[in-house]
């Protein structure tokens, strides 16, 4: 069975490192916060200007001046640091960040990345992504294989104006966890239940698929 | 002492005209200028092009002067919030730049810091560095982007103090503290307008030479966009 948004959230999860600084994006990518492994020390980064974000605050203890990047209504946890939008993304050009998951539109064999702007139909605004895919080293996409219309998002080419160019290392879909490689797509895991014949059938780019595929554990 | 103390937001803005460029702080709707804003919808000032990271909501923020047409220009990096902005922008009646949320926030730090352009590598490869220079360093593309020139800049802080010195309370800090001082003139509107030496020097944020005019604002109404939060066990 294809997972669902937090069987995404949880698959990316075990791609945190001890001691990692993590930027989460809007959407699927918050929910991996829920789902650190046991015993490990991440701290959330949010681009608007907080280090050592914790969980959503409890009923009635909300603050307006204590936001995350999406708006959101947030806590922090001991040790945590306050600072201007410009050292935020100063510390994310020079990779003190070490890994960036967001969300995609579609995202290329290349690793380019759309995820902003549909011409004439959207247009909400790339707000910190451009900065972070431009500047990250690790950055693992969390999307759904297929659009609402049955369209493959994962392309030999991006048709949306892009948000990155060559900066995806990996992406995890509903179906496949895959990394982008020199040659393309590499198929690493399927999800369970899910067949390599159903992840080829929903992928518009070339697999690179060597040998038996293992399902995720989640 | 220089003191910038004025009465009100109508004392501090005064002198703003139609057609300017104004840098206009906070983050979504949190942290920002809420009585500088109430000040330019009663002007009705027209023509403006503001800077500012959101565009605010239909009804509270930046929306307020855009629901009344008085923006011709907004250069933000995400107005996904903004119902009304969105239909302005793709009829054509509103110009838009948007703009790479750290590229923004750069090029407001360079303004307040006299430096002319940067270079950056956010944006390469996409239409955000159409039409600009862009050079390799180490191997690695960069686009060249400039400072903003504005006429001013309306930041709002936590508390303040007669001399202009601000600290700014939780993630408020965010695009007030780099406008602060890229504007020809900078209002502050804090919450708490205290008398100098009421703030210890090794606390203050942005320090009062950046700013030209501060005033208490009448009151905030620090509105929330997204309300999250988790049950009580």
């Amino acid at each position: 069975m294809a997972l669902d948004k937090i069987g995404i959230a949880k698959r990316i999860a075990k791609e945190l490192q001890d001691g990692f600084y993590v930027n989460l994006g809007i959407g699927i990518p918050t929910l991996v916060a829920n789902y650190i492994p046991e015993g490990m020390n991440v701290e959330f980064q949010s681009e608007n200007g907080v280090l050592g974000m914790g969980p959503f605050p409890f009923e009635g203890d909300e603050d307006a001046d204590l936001i995350n990047a999406g708006k959101q209504t947030i806590t922090t946890l001991p040790g945590a640091s306050f600072f201007d939008s410009a050292m935020s993304f100063g510390m994310i050009r020079s990779q003190h960040v070490d890994l960036t998951i967001l969300g995609a539109m579609e995202v290329s064999e290349n690793g380019d990345i759309a995820n902003w702007k549909i011409p004439g139909k959207m247009v909400k605004g790339m707000g910190g992504a451009m900065d972070l895919v431009a500047s990250a080293e690790n950055i693992i996409v969390a999307m759904m294989h297929v659009n609402k219309a049955g369209e493959s998002k994962i392309l030999k080419k991006c048709t949306l104006p892009l948000t990155g160019v060559g900066c995806v290392k990996k992406v995890v879909t509903e179906l496949a966890l895959m990394e982008i490689t020199p040659n393309g797509f590499k198929l690493l895991e399927r999800a369970p239940g899910v067949s390599v014949e159903e992840i080829i059938k929903a992928t518009e780019a070339e697999l690179i698929i060597e040998g038996t595929i293992p399902e995720m554990s989640i | 002492m220089i003191n910038k103390k004025v009465a009100n937001a109508q004392e501090a803005l005064h002198d703003v005209q139609d057609n300017q460029t104004i840098m206009v702080g906070g983050f979504g709707l949190s942290g920002i200028p809420e009585n500088s804003i109430a000040e330019l919808v009663r002007k009705n000032i027209t023509g403006l092009t503001c800077i500012s990271n959101n565009a605010g909501v239909d009804d509270f923020g930046l929306g307020l002067l855009l629901q009344k047409r008085q923006i011709k220009k907004m250069i933000a990096s995400y107005v996904g919030e903004n119902a009304e902005f969105e239909r302005q922008m793709l009829s054509g009646e509103l110009d838009v730049e948007l703009t790479p949320q750290g590229t923004l926030a750069e090029k407001c730090r360079a303004a307040q810091a006299g430096i002319p352009a940067f270079f950056t590598p956010a944006g390469y490869g996409t239409e955000v560095a159409e039409g600009k220079e862009t050079r390799e360093f180490n191997g690695k593309m960069y686009v060249m982007e400039e400072a903003y020139q504005a006429d001013f800049a309306i930041v709002k802080a936590w508390k303040g103090d007669e001399a202009g010195n601000l600290i700014f309370k939780g993630t408020t800090r965010s695009f007030n503290a780099v406008m602060a001082g890229a504007g020809k003139i900078t209002i502050a509107e804090v919450e708490e307008l205290l008398p100098v030496g009421a703030l210890d020097p090794n606390q203050i944020h942005i320090p009062g030479i950046y700013v030209k005019r501060i005033f208490q604002g009448e009151k905030y109404e620090k509105r929330i966009e997204q309300r999250t939060v988790r049950k009580r066990d």
